[in-house]
């Protein structure tokens, strides 16, 4: 076995035979470790390791390829997606209408281009309002311990309630006042984005708060204690930075869940203008016509999922990317 | 002797349990009751026993990580024990702590130079780069190569762990470090590297220390005195020399009598104290002299027909025998 293995082998050359010139890169690549002095900027390790990340490269590309097509698709392909023209109504894949057209005679192509827009800014907005509360109300009940208590029934009083009532009351009690000061779609959208913010950080505050409870009790912490560390610079130094991969979870989940909402309460009439494209909207609109024309449920069905699975994936890269143990293997 | 640089006095740390329904207090875990001792600058004093006896929370007692039940600690002048958070703050620079798991002290997601460089950034107006100059400054003292500054603590061993801990804990040039079981996770041949590192720091810079440890060698080999606890008391305080050699407290002699010795010959003729029992639980003390339930000289003196009632009803008083020992044992002078 050996045997075979030296005969696969290039014999080496004599002794000082040929002397070989070694870079510093060379070595680099040999001993990686071998990184003495060098000097290793902490965004440029994260990138190196979201990199060698495949599946967040991949979801990466995908997701600005969605964003590059839904805010510069519209001038493209420069049809207006509320024009109705009913004598070409429920029309199928064409030169005219890529994607066919609904049963309004309004093209597909230019729907799912400009209802991404909504969809996508909603479905960020919502969500980093959601890991804000969740995480800010998260880390307060975890760490100090008089506010555990009171934070913790107040989010169970959020789990407990039936949201979507919640949301038609808010809904219904904010949006005139709103549309009329920002205007009606300005109006919508914040409206959506802060009802939805609103009533989905809950899960995100208990994980939070689960992970805060078990780091304040590791020495590192108490060891900033011992210096000095005043309680909001531990908080930002040393416990946020250590409960990220909770609350990147929750974040990808929560770009789901917050486009998904969108659509439920605009299919209720209490989101966006019923001919106001979204991708939720399309797919509500096309629910009816499933059998006849199944393409207008699957665009913008596959709108959605690609863009909640590339964001997935970007963040697991970047949650890995992010923890100095997992960099660099 | 030179002056006191800490001194604790009749220092209670008491836990509350809470229990029930509504979470009511039912009683209390002593994790330490009643201790009074002083540190004198420049010496090393061990605090030796089992686990759970409160040696690690008379440890952070004495920097105000806990806050006492009673008593009080005296570093220098100040009374640290009722001290504001903003007066804490400013004396904390003067006292530090090495911990015992060099893993789970040092943030795993700060690099080495964010570490170390912590407390000079809480406590200094030192610019980044004089910041950075500090931290190669200290790397290189505690024997760790200043290029680490980037470097994550998971990249290294348990011993340079233990090092960064270290640097950290100088940072600021502290007087007074408490050294809570600072080798108990190391293995033997890097405790000899770190216990040494700590001699020559205390040589150089004239460091006061509090070496918790429940190896008894290792304290033999650092400490210049020795304290000894059992069940959130101390049960007698010596100098080394002659806690080792002659032991006054049946527990001290119990403990040292556990120690192995290298000698083949010597460790089979050994006599061994073998205590029976547990350890109570700190919850629920006995009532009189802590160590009542499991003495050997308190079963001894009882089966030879001796009056031994007090130690199950009173407890001892802590008292110095001779110029320099504290004991709490009923017996003391006896075994002098």
């Amino acid at each position: 076995m050996t045997e075979v293995k030296a005969k696969g082998q290039k014999p080496s050359g004599p002794v000082g035979a040929k002397r070989r010139v070694v870079t510093r890169e060379q070595i680099l690549t040999v001993f990686p470790e071998q990184t003495l002095g060098v000097h290793r900027s902490f965004a440029g390790d994260v990138w190196a390791q979201f990199k060698s990340h495949k599946g967040a490269v991949f979801g990466a590309a995908v997701f600005l390829t969605i964003v590059f097509l839904v805010f510069f698709g519209p001038m493209i392909w420069t049809i207006d997606p509320t024009f109705v023209d009913i004598r070409s109504r429920n029309q199928g894949a064409s030169f005219a209408h890529p994607l066919g057209t609904d049963q309004l005679g309004r093209d597909l192509l230019a729907r799912v281009l400009s209802g991404g827009r909504v969809s996508l800014a909603v479905g960020l907005t919502a969500m980093a309002l959601s890991l804000l509360f969740g995480s800010t109300i998260g880390v307060i009940a975890g760490y100090f311990r008089r506010m555990d208590g009171p934070l913790m029934r107040f989010t169970d009083l959020f789990l407990a309630l039936p949201l979507l009532p919640l949301l038609l009351v808010i809904v219904m009690l904010f949006r005139e006042k709103l549309s009329g000061v920002l205007g009606p779609e300005g109006g919508i959208f914040i409206l959506m984005v802060s009802a939805i913010g609103l009533t989905s950080w809950m899960q995100t505050a208990r994980i939070v708060r689960g992970d805060v409870l078990a780091l304040k009790e590791r020495e590192f912490v108490l060891a900033a204690k011992s210096i000095g560390t005043p309680s909001r610079r531990i908080i930002t130094r040393h416990v946020l930075p250590n409960v990220l991969s909770p609350i990147m979870v929750s974040a990808t989940l929560g770009i789901a869940t917050a486009i998904i909402t969108e659509s439920a309460l605009s299919f209720l009439g209490l989101g966006f203008p019923p001919d106001f494209p979204t991708w939720g909207r399309l797919l509500f609109d096309a629910i009816d016509y499933t059998r006849d024309y199944p393409g207008r449920v699957i665009w913008p069905g596959l709108a959605i999922s690609l863009t909640v699975l590339s964001v997935n994936y970007i963040g697991d890269g970047l949650r890995d990317a992010l923890d100095p143990r997992l960099r660099g293997r | 002797m030179s002056e006191k640089l800490v001194s604790v006095s009749e220092l209670k740390i008491h836990f509350p349990i809470h229990a029930g329904l509504l979470r009511r207090r039912v009683g209390e875990v002593k994790a330490v009751d009643g201790l009074s001792f002083d540190v004198y600058r420049g010496e090393t004093l061990g605090l030796v026993g089992e686990s759970g006896c409160g040696k690690s929370t008379t440890g952070r007692a004495v920097l105000r990580l806990y806050d006492p039940t009673e008593g009080s600690v005296t570093f220098e002048d100040t009374d640290i024990a009722d001290l504001s958070d903003g007066d804490m703050r400013r004396m904390r620079p003067r006292m530090q702590m090495i911990f015992q798991d060099p893993q789970a002290c040092l943030n795993p997601r700060m690099t080495v130079g964010a570490i170390i460089g912590e407390p000079l950034m809480e406590h200094t107006s030192m610019g980044a780069k004089e910041r950075q100059e500090r931290v190669r400054e200290l790397l290189d003292q505690v024997g760790l190569n200043p290029d680490f500054v980037n470097r994550y603590p998971h990249e290294f061993s348990g011993g340079q762990r233990q090092r960064i801990g270290i640097a950290r804990a100088l940072a600021l040039d502290p007087d007074f470090i408490v050294c809570d079981e600072p080798i108990a996770a190391l293995d033997v041949s890097i405790q000899a590297q770190v216990v040494n590192l700590l001699e020559d720091l205390q040589a150089e810079r004239g460091l006061t220390y509090l070496f918790i440890s429940h190896d008894l060698s290792m304290v033999r080999h650092i400490a210049s005195r020795v304290a000894v606890m059992y069940l959130g008391k101390i049960m007698e305080l010596a100098p080394v020399a002659d806690l080792y050699a002659d032991p006054l407290h049946p527990y001290t002699k119990a403990l040292l009598s556990a120690v192995p010795v290298a000698d083949p010959d010597v460790e089979a003729t050994r006599q061994r104290t073998i205590l029976t029992g547990d350890v109570p639980s700190p919850a629920n003390p006995p009532q009189g002299c802590v160590f009542c339930t499991r003495c050997p000289l308190a079963q001894s003196k009882k089966a030879a027909g001796e009056d031994v009632e007090k130690c199950f009803t009173a407890p001892p008083d802590w008292r110095s025998i001779g110029s320099d020992r504290f004991v709490a044992c009923h017996f003391a002078e006896e075994a002098k």
